[in-house]
Protein backbone atom coordinates (compact mmCIF):
# COMPACT_ATOMS: atom_id res chain seq x y z
CA UNK A 1 0.00 0.00 0.00
CA UNK A 2 1.40 3.56 -0.94
CA UNK A 3 0.84 6.78 0.87
CA UNK A 4 -0.08 4.49 4.59
CA UNK A 5 0.45 7.81 6.26
CA UNK A 6 -2.25 9.80 4.64
CA UNK A 7 -4.67 6.67 3.49
CA UNK A 8 -5.02 5.38 7.18
CA UNK A 9 -5.89 8.80 8.60
CA UNK A 10 -8.58 9.48 6.10
CA UNK A 11 -9.98 6.28 6.65
CA UNK A 12 -9.93 6.40 10.23
CA UNK A 13 -11.47 9.61 9.98
CA UNK A 14 -14.29 8.32 7.45
CA UNK A 15 -14.93 5.49 9.80
CA UNK A 16 -15.69 7.49 12.86
CA UNK A 17 -17.86 10.06 10.73
CA UNK A 18 -20.05 7.24 9.67
CA UNK A 19 -20.33 5.61 12.97
CA UNK A 20 -21.00 8.59 14.33
CA UNK A 21 -24.83 7.81 15.84
CA UNK A 22 -23.14 4.64 17.23
CA UNK A 23 -20.65 6.12 19.53
CA UNK A 24 -22.30 9.39 20.30
CA UNK A 25 -25.24 7.93 22.11
CA UNK A 26 -22.72 5.37 23.77
CA UNK A 27 -22.06 6.44 26.93
CA UNK A 28 -25.86 7.30 27.73
CA UNK A 29 -28.27 5.51 29.71
CA UNK A 30 -30.46 3.31 27.25
CA UNK A 31 -32.52 5.22 24.82
CA UNK A 32 -36.39 5.28 26.09
CA UNK A 33 -39.35 5.95 23.73
CA UNK A 34 -41.43 9.08 25.29
CA UNK A 35 -43.85 8.67 27.55
CA UNK A 36 -46.85 11.48 27.83
CA UNK A 37 -49.03 12.24 30.40
CA UNK A 38 -52.28 10.82 29.20
CA UNK A 39 -55.33 11.86 30.32
CA UNK A 40 -56.58 10.48 33.00
CA UNK A 41 -60.36 11.14 33.52
CA UNK A 42 -61.14 10.17 29.43
CA UNK A 43 -60.26 7.36 27.72
CA UNK A 44 -61.11 8.34 24.30
CA UNK A 45 -59.04 10.55 22.08
CA UNK A 46 -60.62 12.55 19.29
CA UNK A 47 -59.67 9.77 16.90
CA UNK A 48 -58.30 6.70 17.08
CA UNK A 49 -55.43 6.98 19.11
CA UNK A 50 -53.09 5.04 16.70
CA UNK A 51 -54.25 7.52 13.57
CA UNK A 52 -53.79 10.32 16.31
CA UNK A 53 -50.45 9.22 17.13
CA UNK A 54 -49.49 9.58 13.56
CA UNK A 55 -51.81 12.14 12.13
CA UNK A 56 -52.41 14.86 15.12
CA UNK A 57 -50.31 17.61 12.90
CA UNK A 58 -52.89 17.28 10.09
CA UNK A 59 -55.86 17.32 11.88
CA UNK A 60 -54.32 20.10 13.52
CA UNK A 61 -54.24 21.92 10.30
CA UNK A 62 -57.43 20.54 9.14
CA UNK A 63 -59.12 22.32 11.79
CA UNK A 64 -56.84 25.41 11.45
CA UNK A 65 -58.31 25.74 8.04
CA UNK A 66 -62.10 24.69 8.80
CA UNK A 67 -61.66 27.79 11.05
CA UNK A 68 -59.74 30.38 9.50
CA UNK A 69 -60.75 29.71 5.89
CA UNK A 70 -64.28 28.09 6.22
CA UNK A 71 -65.92 29.59 9.24
CA UNK A 72 -66.87 26.02 10.57
CA UNK A 73 -66.56 26.25 14.83
CA UNK A 74 -66.95 22.20 14.77
CA UNK A 75 -65.66 18.98 14.10
CA UNK A 76 -67.68 15.79 13.78
CA UNK A 77 -65.45 12.55 14.39
CA UNK A 78 -65.40 9.14 12.71
CA UNK A 79 -67.72 7.73 15.92
CA UNK A 80 -70.26 11.03 15.36
CA UNK A 81 -69.00 12.72 18.29
CA UNK A 82 -69.18 16.60 17.90
CA UNK A 83 -66.45 19.02 19.06
CA UNK A 84 -65.65 22.67 19.32
CA UNK A 85 -62.64 23.50 17.07
CA UNK A 86 -59.81 24.84 19.12
CA UNK A 87 -56.06 23.94 20.45
CA UNK A 88 -56.51 25.44 23.48
CA UNK A 89 -59.78 24.40 24.26
CA UNK A 90 -60.23 21.68 22.84
CA UNK A 91 -57.42 19.41 22.95
CA UNK A 92 -55.40 21.25 26.01
CA UNK A 93 -58.88 20.58 28.02
CA UNK A 94 -57.64 16.87 27.77
CA UNK A 95 -53.99 17.08 27.52
CA UNK A 96 -53.81 20.00 30.33
CA UNK A 97 -50.00 20.30 30.43
CA UNK A 98 -47.92 20.93 26.82
CA UNK A 99 -44.74 20.04 28.37
CA UNK A 100 -45.84 16.88 30.09
CA UNK A 101 -47.34 15.57 26.97
CA UNK A 102 -46.96 17.43 23.37
CA UNK A 103 -43.37 18.05 23.85
CA UNK A 104 -42.63 14.89 25.74
CA UNK A 105 -42.52 13.46 22.63
CA UNK A 106 -41.42 16.85 20.26
CA UNK A 107 -38.43 16.89 22.06
CA UNK A 108 -37.55 13.20 21.40
CA UNK A 109 -37.77 14.15 17.78
CA UNK A 110 -36.26 17.11 18.14
CA UNK A 111 -39.09 19.33 16.35
CA UNK A 112 -41.02 22.02 17.93
CA UNK A 113 -43.91 23.47 16.52
CA UNK A 114 -44.11 26.79 16.20
CA UNK A 115 -47.80 27.17 16.84
CA UNK A 116 -46.99 28.00 20.51
CA UNK A 117 -45.77 31.58 19.26
CA UNK A 118 -48.81 32.59 19.41
CA UNK A 119 -51.51 30.24 20.62
CA UNK A 120 -51.08 29.98 24.52
CA UNK A 121 -50.50 26.77 26.01
CA UNK A 122 -52.36 26.05 29.39
CA UNK A 123 -49.44 25.66 31.75
CA UNK A 124 -48.59 29.34 31.16
CA UNK A 125 -52.05 30.64 31.95
CA UNK A 126 -51.88 29.42 35.88
CA UNK A 127 -48.23 29.69 36.12
CA UNK A 128 -49.47 33.55 35.39
CA UNK A 129 -52.24 33.99 37.56
CA UNK B 1 -33.14 0.48 -22.76
CA UNK B 2 -31.22 0.91 -19.80
CA UNK B 3 -33.42 3.02 -18.05
CA UNK B 4 -36.10 0.78 -18.67
CA UNK B 5 -34.17 -2.16 -17.04
CA UNK B 6 -33.03 0.24 -14.05
CA UNK B 7 -36.74 1.39 -13.33
CA UNK B 8 -38.17 -2.31 -13.32
CA UNK B 9 -35.34 -3.48 -10.71
CA UNK B 10 -36.10 -0.76 -8.58
CA UNK B 11 -39.99 -0.96 -8.64
CA UNK B 12 -39.02 -5.14 -7.56
CA UNK B 13 -37.07 -3.69 -4.72
CA UNK B 14 -39.93 -1.55 -3.84
CA UNK B 15 -42.37 -4.27 -4.48
CA UNK B 16 -39.91 -6.90 -2.57
CA UNK B 17 -40.56 -4.38 0.49
CA UNK B 18 -43.71 -4.02 0.25
CA UNK B 19 -44.71 -8.12 0.09
CA UNK B 20 -42.21 -8.67 2.39
CA UNK B 21 -42.91 -6.58 5.39
CA UNK B 22 -46.31 -5.29 4.53
CA UNK B 23 -47.64 -8.79 3.34
CA UNK B 24 -45.63 -11.15 5.14
CA UNK B 25 -44.69 -9.08 8.17
CA UNK B 26 -40.98 -9.79 8.27
CA UNK B 27 -40.25 -6.19 10.69
CA UNK B 28 -37.64 -7.62 12.36
CA UNK B 29 -35.63 -8.51 8.51
CA UNK B 30 -36.63 -5.75 6.97
CA UNK B 31 -36.16 -3.51 9.78
CA UNK B 32 -32.77 -4.78 11.48
CA UNK B 33 -31.18 -7.36 9.78
CA UNK B 34 -31.13 -5.99 6.47
CA UNK B 35 -30.18 -2.62 7.32
CA UNK B 36 -27.34 -4.18 9.89
CA UNK B 37 -25.97 -6.35 7.17
CA UNK B 38 -25.87 -3.46 4.13
CA UNK B 39 -24.41 -1.51 6.99
CA UNK B 40 -21.40 -3.39 7.31
CA UNK B 41 -21.39 -4.16 3.59
CA UNK B 42 -20.97 -0.18 3.04
CA UNK B 43 -18.46 -0.06 5.77
CA UNK B 44 -16.35 -2.93 4.63
CA UNK B 45 -16.82 -2.12 1.03
CA UNK B 46 -15.93 1.39 1.20
CA UNK B 47 -12.84 0.68 3.43
CA UNK B 48 -11.60 -2.26 0.94
CA UNK B 49 -12.25 0.02 -2.25
CA UNK B 50 -10.09 2.33 -1.10
CA UNK B 51 -7.10 -0.28 0.42
CA UNK B 52 -7.28 -1.61 -2.87
CA UNK B 53 -6.97 1.70 -4.70
CA UNK B 54 -3.87 2.55 -2.60
CA UNK B 55 -2.14 -0.55 -3.49
CA UNK B 56 -1.44 0.82 -7.28
CA UNK B 57 1.39 2.53 -7.52
CA UNK B 58 1.34 6.41 -8.97
CA UNK B 59 4.86 7.49 -9.65
CA UNK B 60 4.01 9.92 -12.26
CA UNK B 61 2.81 13.37 -11.67
CA UNK B 62 0.40 14.29 -14.28
CA UNK B 63 1.20 17.62 -15.75
CA UNK B 64 -1.92 18.08 -18.23
CA UNK B 65 -4.26 19.48 -16.15
CA UNK B 66 -5.62 22.92 -17.60
CA UNK B 67 -3.56 25.20 -16.78
CA UNK B 68 0.01 26.40 -16.89
CA UNK B 69 2.70 24.47 -14.73
CA UNK B 70 5.40 26.12 -12.83
CA UNK B 71 8.36 27.44 -15.27
CA UNK B 72 10.12 30.57 -15.57
CA UNK B 73 10.39 33.27 -13.57
CA UNK B 74 8.71 35.31 -15.77
CA UNK B 75 5.91 32.86 -16.99
CA UNK B 76 2.64 33.03 -14.89
CA UNK B 77 1.72 30.04 -13.06
CA UNK B 78 -2.03 28.76 -12.60
CA UNK B 79 -1.32 27.70 -9.01
CA UNK B 80 -4.94 26.54 -8.50
CA UNK B 81 -4.93 24.34 -11.40
CA UNK B 82 -1.50 23.52 -11.83
CA UNK B 83 0.12 23.38 -7.98
CA UNK B 84 3.40 22.77 -7.15
CA UNK B 85 3.03 22.75 -3.46
CA UNK B 86 1.03 21.17 -0.99
CA UNK B 87 -0.91 24.05 -0.08
CA UNK B 88 -1.81 24.09 -3.80
CA UNK B 89 -2.68 21.28 -3.96
CA UNK B 90 -5.50 21.48 -0.98
CA UNK B 91 -6.44 24.28 -2.43
CA UNK B 92 -7.37 22.41 -5.27
CA UNK B 93 -8.77 19.31 -2.98
CA UNK B 94 -10.98 21.88 -1.16
CA UNK B 95 -12.25 23.74 -4.54
CA UNK B 96 -12.88 20.33 -6.30
CA UNK B 97 -14.94 18.59 -3.46
CA UNK B 98 -16.99 21.51 -1.92
CA UNK B 99 -17.33 23.63 -5.42
CA UNK B 100 -17.07 20.90 -8.45
CA UNK B 101 -14.60 22.83 -10.20
CA UNK B 102 -14.04 20.46 -12.70
CA UNK B 103 -17.33 20.52 -13.48
CA UNK B 104 -18.16 23.48 -13.40
CA UNK B 105 -15.17 23.85 -16.24
CA UNK B 106 -17.37 21.65 -18.27
CA UNK B 107 -17.48 23.06 -21.83
CA UNK B 108 -20.23 21.93 -24.57
CA UNK B 109 -18.96 22.03 -28.15
CA UNK B 110 -21.18 22.98 -30.84
CA UNK B 111 -21.06 23.34 -34.91
CA UNK B 112 -22.75 25.86 -36.55
CA UNK B 113 -23.23 25.39 -39.99
CA UNK B 114 -25.05 28.53 -41.59
CA UNK B 115 -22.51 30.80 -43.13
CA UNK B 116 -20.01 28.17 -43.34
CA UNK B 117 -18.98 25.47 -41.07
CA UNK B 118 -17.05 27.28 -37.92
CA UNK B 119 -16.55 25.36 -34.33
CA UNK B 120 -17.39 27.00 -31.15
CA UNK B 121 -16.72 26.35 -27.33
CA UNK B 122 -18.88 27.72 -24.83
CA UNK B 123 -19.66 26.97 -20.88
CA UNK B 124 -21.93 24.64 -19.92
CA UNK B 125 -23.12 25.07 -16.37
CA UNK B 126 -26.19 23.10 -16.35
CA UNK B 127 -24.92 20.03 -15.04
CA UNK B 128 -22.91 21.63 -12.79
CA UNK B 129 -25.99 23.65 -11.04
CA UNK B 130 -27.79 20.33 -11.29
CA UNK B 131 -24.79 18.18 -9.65
CA UNK B 132 -23.95 20.85 -6.79
CA UNK B 133 -27.83 20.87 -5.81
CA UNK B 134 -28.37 17.29 -5.74
CA UNK B 135 -25.19 16.58 -3.57
CA UNK B 136 -25.53 19.28 -1.04
CA UNK B 137 -29.09 18.29 -0.82
CA UNK B 138 -28.95 15.10 -0.19
CA UNK B 139 -25.67 15.62 2.39
CA UNK B 140 -28.13 18.09 4.32
CA UNK B 141 -30.81 15.70 3.94
CA UNK B 142 -28.42 13.01 5.54
CA UNK B 143 -27.16 15.42 8.19
CA UNK B 144 -31.19 16.34 9.18
CA UNK B 145 -31.66 12.52 9.81
CA UNK B 146 -29.12 12.97 12.36
CA UNK B 147 -32.59 13.39 14.50
CA UNK B 148 -33.60 10.19 14.40
CA UNK B 149 -29.92 8.48 15.13
CA UNK B 150 -29.41 10.79 18.56
CA UNK B 151 -30.48 11.58 21.81
CA UNK B 152 -30.59 14.17 22.64
CA UNK B 153 -30.28 15.45 19.35
CA UNK B 154 -27.59 17.99 19.55
CA UNK B 155 -27.91 21.35 18.39
CA UNK B 156 -26.41 21.56 14.96
CA UNK B 157 -29.27 19.32 13.52
CA UNK B 158 -31.87 20.85 15.66
CA UNK B 159 -30.82 23.96 13.81
CA UNK B 160 -30.44 22.50 10.15
CA UNK B 161 -33.84 21.38 10.44
CA UNK B 162 -35.11 24.57 11.75
CA UNK B 163 -33.11 26.15 8.88
CA UNK B 164 -34.63 23.70 6.16
CA UNK B 165 -37.91 23.96 7.20
CA UNK B 166 -37.65 27.73 7.53
CA UNK B 167 -40.53 28.37 5.15
CA UNK B 168 -42.97 27.28 7.52
CA UNK B 169 -45.14 26.48 4.66
CA UNK B 170 -47.76 23.34 5.76
CA UNK B 171 -48.14 21.23 9.02
CA UNK B 172 -45.19 19.42 8.96
CA UNK B 173 -43.23 22.30 7.64
CA UNK B 174 -42.13 21.66 4.07
CA UNK B 175 -38.26 21.19 3.75
CA UNK B 176 -36.38 23.59 1.05
CA UNK B 177 -34.13 20.62 0.02
CA UNK B 178 -36.66 18.21 -1.19
CA UNK B 179 -38.12 20.52 -3.65
CA UNK B 180 -34.53 20.74 -4.17
CA UNK B 181 -33.74 17.53 -4.73
CA UNK B 182 -36.17 16.19 -6.98
CA UNK B 183 -35.79 19.21 -9.34
CA UNK B 184 -32.15 18.38 -9.43
CA UNK B 185 -32.64 14.28 -10.07
CA UNK B 186 -35.20 15.10 -12.61
CA UNK B 187 -32.70 17.03 -14.46
CA UNK B 188 -29.92 14.93 -13.95
CA UNK B 189 -31.92 12.28 -15.45
CA UNK B 190 -33.75 13.95 -18.14
CA UNK B 191 -30.00 15.42 -19.40
CA UNK B 192 -29.13 11.71 -19.86
CA UNK B 193 -32.16 10.64 -21.67
CA UNK B 194 -32.85 13.78 -23.74
CA UNK B 195 -29.40 14.45 -25.35
CA UNK B 196 -28.63 11.48 -27.57
CA UNK B 197 -25.24 11.24 -26.95
CA UNK B 198 -25.81 10.95 -22.94
CA UNK B 199 -28.44 8.39 -23.76
CA UNK B 200 -25.78 6.38 -26.44
CA UNK B 201 -23.22 6.09 -23.20
CA UNK B 202 -25.45 5.34 -20.22
CA UNK B 203 -25.40 2.22 -18.63
CA UNK B 204 -27.51 0.97 -16.29
CA UNK B 205 -25.25 1.50 -13.78
CA UNK B 206 -26.02 5.01 -14.69
CA UNK B 207 -29.99 5.43 -14.21
CA UNK B 208 -30.08 2.45 -11.37
CA UNK B 209 -28.49 4.73 -8.92
CA UNK B 210 -30.64 7.73 -9.97
CA UNK B 211 -34.09 5.90 -9.69
CA UNK B 212 -32.72 4.22 -6.15
CA UNK B 213 -32.20 7.83 -4.76
CA UNK B 214 -35.43 9.05 -6.44
CA UNK B 215 -37.35 6.27 -5.22
CA UNK B 216 -35.88 6.80 -1.24
CA UNK B 217 -36.69 10.57 -1.93
CA UNK B 218 -40.02 9.67 -2.93
CA UNK B 219 -40.76 7.35 -0.36
CA UNK B 220 -39.49 9.85 2.34
CA UNK B 221 -41.54 12.69 0.96
CA UNK B 222 -45.18 10.14 0.87
CA UNK B 223 -43.80 9.27 4.79
CA UNK B 224 -44.07 12.46 5.89
CA UNK B 225 -47.31 14.09 4.27
CA UNK B 226 -48.93 11.59 2.72
CA UNK B 227 -48.95 7.92 4.29
CA UNK B 228 -47.97 8.95 7.64
CA UNK B 229 -46.91 6.69 10.55
CA UNK B 230 -45.48 6.48 14.01
CA UNK B 231 -42.23 9.00 14.25
CA UNK B 232 -41.96 8.25 17.27
CA UNK B 233 -41.72 4.43 16.79
CA UNK B 234 -39.19 4.75 13.63
CA UNK B 235 -37.01 6.68 16.43
CA UNK B 236 -37.32 3.81 18.71
CA UNK B 237 -36.46 1.13 15.93
CA UNK B 238 -33.78 3.23 15.10
CA UNK B 239 -32.06 4.13 18.10
CA UNK B 240 -32.42 0.69 19.04
CA UNK B 241 -30.55 -0.39 16.24
CA UNK B 242 -27.18 2.47 16.93
CA UNK B 243 -27.21 1.34 20.37
CA UNK B 244 -27.13 -2.18 19.65
CA UNK B 245 -30.16 -3.14 21.01
CA UNK B 246 -32.69 -3.86 18.32
CA UNK B 247 -36.63 -3.62 18.75
CA UNK B 248 -39.26 -3.49 16.58
CA UNK B 249 -41.86 -1.72 17.28
CA UNK B 250 -45.09 -3.08 16.08
CA UNK B 251 -47.08 0.66 15.24
CA UNK B 252 -44.89 1.19 12.50
CA UNK B 253 -46.39 1.02 8.76
CA UNK B 254 -45.08 -0.54 5.75
CA UNK B 255 -43.68 2.94 4.38
CA UNK B 256 -41.20 3.01 6.23
CA UNK B 257 -40.02 -0.48 6.10
CA UNK B 258 -40.27 0.45 1.91
CA UNK B 259 -37.73 3.45 2.87
CA UNK B 260 -35.36 1.57 4.95
CA UNK B 261 -35.13 -1.24 2.84
CA UNK B 262 -34.42 0.97 -0.42
CA UNK B 263 -31.14 2.55 1.53
CA UNK B 264 -29.70 -0.10 2.69
CA UNK B 265 -29.82 -1.50 -1.18
CA UNK B 266 -28.50 1.41 -1.55
CA UNK B 267 -25.75 1.55 1.22
CA UNK B 268 -24.76 -2.38 0.30
CA UNK B 269 -24.67 -1.12 -3.82
CA UNK B 270 -22.83 2.29 -3.07
CA UNK B 271 -19.00 0.33 -2.67
CA UNK B 272 -19.90 -1.75 -5.61
CA UNK B 273 -20.73 1.39 -8.04
CA UNK B 274 -19.82 4.78 -9.58
CA UNK B 275 -20.82 6.37 -6.60
CA UNK B 276 -17.67 5.53 -4.73
CA UNK B 277 -16.17 8.62 -6.19
CA UNK B 278 -17.13 10.14 -3.01
CA UNK B 279 -14.16 7.82 -1.80
CA UNK B 280 -12.37 8.11 -5.20
CA UNK B 281 -12.38 12.26 -5.15
CA UNK B 282 -9.50 11.97 -2.53
CA UNK B 283 -7.62 9.41 -4.48
CA UNK B 284 -7.78 10.98 -8.17
CA UNK B 285 -4.23 11.57 -9.19
CA UNK B 286 -5.03 14.34 -11.43
CA UNK B 287 -6.33 16.08 -8.65
CA UNK B 288 -3.97 15.20 -5.54
CA UNK B 289 -0.86 15.22 -7.07
CA UNK B 290 1.55 18.44 -7.04
CA UNK B 291 2.90 18.68 -10.14
CA UNK B 292 6.57 19.19 -8.99
CA UNK B 293 8.33 16.89 -11.79
CA UNK B 294 10.63 19.44 -12.73
CA UNK B 295 11.67 20.07 -8.94
CA UNK B 296 11.42 16.64 -7.68
CA UNK B 297 13.00 12.62 -8.92
CA UNK B 298 9.82 10.83 -8.65
CA UNK B 299 11.20 6.62 -8.77
CA UNK B 300 9.17 4.84 -10.52
CA UNK B 301 8.42 1.97 -8.00
CA UNK B 302 8.23 -0.78 -10.20
CA UNK B 303 11.94 -0.46 -11.30
CA UNK B 304 14.04 -3.18 -10.32
CA UNK B 305 17.31 -3.54 -10.49
CA UNK B 306 18.54 -4.24 -14.38
CA UNK B 307 20.92 -6.51 -14.51
CA UNK B 308 23.84 -4.92 -16.93
CA UNK B 309 26.40 -6.63 -19.03
CA UNK B 310 28.80 -3.45 -19.92
CA UNK B 311 31.33 -3.50 -22.55
CA UNK B 312 34.51 -4.60 -20.84
CA UNK B 313 32.62 -7.68 -20.03
CA UNK B 314 31.81 -8.27 -23.31
CA UNK B 315 35.06 -7.86 -24.54
CA UNK B 316 36.53 -9.92 -21.78
CA UNK B 317 33.97 -13.00 -22.92
CA UNK B 318 35.14 -12.62 -26.28
CA UNK B 319 38.62 -11.23 -26.63
CA UNK B 320 40.04 -14.34 -27.73
CA UNK B 321 37.39 -14.62 -30.59
CA UNK B 322 37.86 -10.93 -31.71
CA UNK B 323 41.63 -10.84 -31.44
CA UNK B 324 41.36 -14.10 -34.00
CA UNK B 325 39.29 -12.42 -36.50
CA UNK B 326 41.06 -9.35 -35.96
CA UNK B 327 39.21 -6.96 -34.40
CA UNK B 328 40.91 -4.31 -32.24
CA UNK B 329 40.25 -4.77 -28.72
CA UNK B 330 40.82 -1.88 -25.93
CA UNK B 331 42.14 -4.23 -23.32
CA UNK B 332 44.82 -6.27 -24.66
C1 LIG C 1 -49.18 33.92 13.77
C2 LIG C 1 -49.83 33.40 14.93
C3 LIG C 1 -50.31 31.95 14.83
C4 LIG C 1 -49.54 30.84 14.65
C5 LIG C 1 -48.05 30.75 14.49
C6 LIG C 1 -50.46 29.73 14.66
N1 LIG C 1 -51.75 30.17 14.84
FE1 LIG C 1 -53.38 29.02 14.91
N2 LIG C 1 -54.55 30.66 15.03
C7 LIG C 1 -54.07 31.95 15.07
C8 LIG C 1 -55.21 32.84 15.01
C9 LIG C 1 -55.13 34.36 15.05
C10 LIG C 1 -56.36 32.03 14.94
C11 LIG C 1 -57.82 32.47 14.82
C12 LIG C 1 -58.52 32.39 16.10
C13 LIG C 1 -60.02 32.62 15.86
O1 LIG C 1 -60.41 33.02 14.78
O2 LIG C 1 -60.74 32.38 16.81
C14 LIG C 1 -55.90 30.66 14.97
C15 LIG C 1 -56.74 29.56 14.95
C16 LIG C 1 -56.32 28.26 15.00
C17 LIG C 1 -57.19 27.13 15.15
C18 LIG C 1 -58.68 27.12 15.29
C19 LIG C 1 -59.21 27.92 16.44
C20 LIG C 1 -58.62 27.64 17.80
O3 LIG C 1 -59.00 28.30 18.76
O4 LIG C 1 -57.79 26.79 17.94
C21 LIG C 1 -56.39 26.02 15.16
C22 LIG C 1 -56.85 24.57 15.30
C23 LIG C 1 -55.05 26.48 15.02
N3 LIG C 1 -55.03 27.84 14.92
C24 LIG C 1 -53.97 25.63 14.96
C25 LIG C 1 -52.67 26.07 14.81
C26 LIG C 1 -51.56 25.19 14.65
C27 LIG C 1 -51.65 23.66 14.63
C28 LIG C 1 -50.46 25.95 14.51
C29 LIG C 1 -49.02 25.47 14.32
C30 LIG C 1 -48.78 24.65 13.18
C31 LIG C 1 -50.89 27.33 14.60
N4 LIG C 1 -52.23 27.36 14.76
C32 LIG C 1 -50.06 28.41 14.51
C33 LIG C 1 -52.78 32.36 15.13
C34 LIG C 1 -51.68 31.52 14.93
C1 LIG D 1 -61.78 14.14 25.00
C2 LIG D 1 -60.45 14.34 25.48
C3 LIG D 1 -59.37 14.50 24.40
C4 LIG D 1 -59.30 15.50 23.47
C5 LIG D 1 -60.27 16.63 23.21
C6 LIG D 1 -58.07 15.28 22.76
N1 LIG D 1 -57.46 14.15 23.24
FE1 LIG D 1 -55.71 13.36 22.55
N2 LIG D 1 -55.95 11.78 23.77
C7 LIG D 1 -56.93 11.64 24.73
C8 LIG D 1 -56.76 10.39 25.41
C9 LIG D 1 -57.62 9.85 26.52
C10 LIG D 1 -55.63 9.76 24.81
C11 LIG D 1 -55.04 8.40 25.18
C12 LIG D 1 -55.78 7.33 24.41
C13 LIG D 1 -55.28 5.96 24.75
O1 LIG D 1 -54.63 5.79 25.76
O2 LIG D 1 -55.55 5.09 23.91
C14 LIG D 1 -55.14 10.66 23.80
C15 LIG D 1 -54.05 10.40 22.97
C16 LIG D 1 -53.49 11.33 22.12
C17 LIG D 1 -52.29 11.14 21.36
C18 LIG D 1 -51.45 9.87 21.34
C19 LIG D 1 -50.54 9.83 22.54
C20 LIG D 1 -49.83 8.52 22.69
O3 LIG D 1 -48.88 8.49 23.48
O4 LIG D 1 -50.17 7.56 22.00
C21 LIG D 1 -52.05 12.28 20.69
C22 LIG D 1 -50.88 12.57 19.77
C23 LIG D 1 -53.11 13.18 20.99
N3 LIG D 1 -53.98 12.58 21.86
C24 LIG D 1 -53.25 14.46 20.46
C25 LIG D 1 -54.36 15.22 20.59
C26 LIG D 1 -54.59 16.44 19.84
C27 LIG D 1 -53.59 17.08 18.88
C28 LIG D 1 -55.82 16.89 20.19
C29 LIG D 1 -56.55 18.11 19.65
C30 LIG D 1 -56.74 18.08 18.21
C31 LIG D 1 -56.36 15.96 21.14
N4 LIG D 1 -55.45 14.97 21.35
C32 LIG D 1 -57.61 16.10 21.75
C33 LIG D 1 -57.95 12.55 24.99
C34 LIG D 1 -58.22 13.66 24.26
C1 LIG E 1 -46.94 10.39 20.57
C2 LIG E 1 -46.05 11.49 20.53
C3 LIG E 1 -46.62 12.88 20.25
C4 LIG E 1 -47.48 13.61 21.04
C5 LIG E 1 -48.07 13.20 22.37
C6 LIG E 1 -47.70 14.84 20.34
N1 LIG E 1 -47.01 14.86 19.17
FE1 LIG E 1 -47.06 16.34 17.80
N2 LIG E 1 -45.71 15.33 16.67
C7 LIG E 1 -45.18 14.10 16.98
C8 LIG E 1 -44.21 13.75 15.97
C9 LIG E 1 -43.39 12.47 15.94
C10 LIG E 1 -44.16 14.81 15.07
C11 LIG E 1 -43.22 15.00 13.88
C12 LIG E 1 -43.51 14.25 12.66
C13 LIG E 1 -42.40 14.47 11.68
O1 LIG E 1 -41.27 14.70 12.07
O2 LIG E 1 -42.68 14.37 10.50
C14 LIG E 1 -45.13 15.77 15.53
C15 LIG E 1 -45.42 16.95 14.86
C16 LIG E 1 -46.34 17.85 15.26
C17 LIG E 1 -46.68 19.04 14.53
C18 LIG E 1 -46.07 19.46 13.19
C19 LIG E 1 -44.80 20.17 13.50
C20 LIG E 1 -43.91 20.50 12.34
O3 LIG E 1 -43.48 21.64 12.29
O4 LIG E 1 -43.60 19.61 11.55
C21 LIG E 1 -47.63 19.70 15.27
C22 LIG E 1 -48.31 21.02 14.90
C23 LIG E 1 -47.88 18.93 16.45
N3 LIG E 1 -47.08 17.80 16.41
C24 LIG E 1 -48.78 19.29 17.44
C25 LIG E 1 -48.93 18.58 18.62
C26 LIG E 1 -49.71 19.06 19.74
C27 LIG E 1 -50.45 20.35 19.78
C28 LIG E 1 -49.60 18.09 20.68
C29 LIG E 1 -50.21 18.12 22.09
C30 LIG E 1 -51.63 18.24 22.15
C31 LIG E 1 -48.81 17.03 20.18
N4 LIG E 1 -48.41 17.36 18.90
C32 LIG E 1 -48.53 15.86 20.84
C33 LIG E 1 -45.48 13.30 18.06
C34 LIG E 1 -46.33 13.68 19.08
Amino acid sequence: MYDKDKIIPGLIIFFFLITFPLWYNLGQAAYESPKPKLPVNVKKCIEDTEWMRANHMELLNEWRDMVVRHDMTHYVNSAGVNYEISLQKTCMKCHTSKKEFCDKCHVKVSVSPYCWDCHVAPEEVTNGQ
Amino acid sequence: MSAVYSLIIVLALVLVAVVGAGGGGLHALFGVVIPYVAFVVFLAGFIYRVINWAKSPVPFRIPTTAGQQESLKWIKQNKLDNPSTTWGVIGRMVLEILFFRSLFRNTKMQLKVNGGPSLSYGSSKFLWVGAIVFHYCFFIILLRHGRFFTDPVPGCIEWLDKLDSILQIGVPNIYITEFLIVGALLYLFLRRVCDSKLRYISLPADYFPLFLIMAIVITGILMRYFIRTDIVAAKDLIMGLVTLHPKVPETLGTIFYVHVFLVSILMAYFPWSKLMHAGGIFLSPTRNLANNNRMKRHINPWNYPVKLHTYEEWEDEFRDVLKEAGIPVEKE
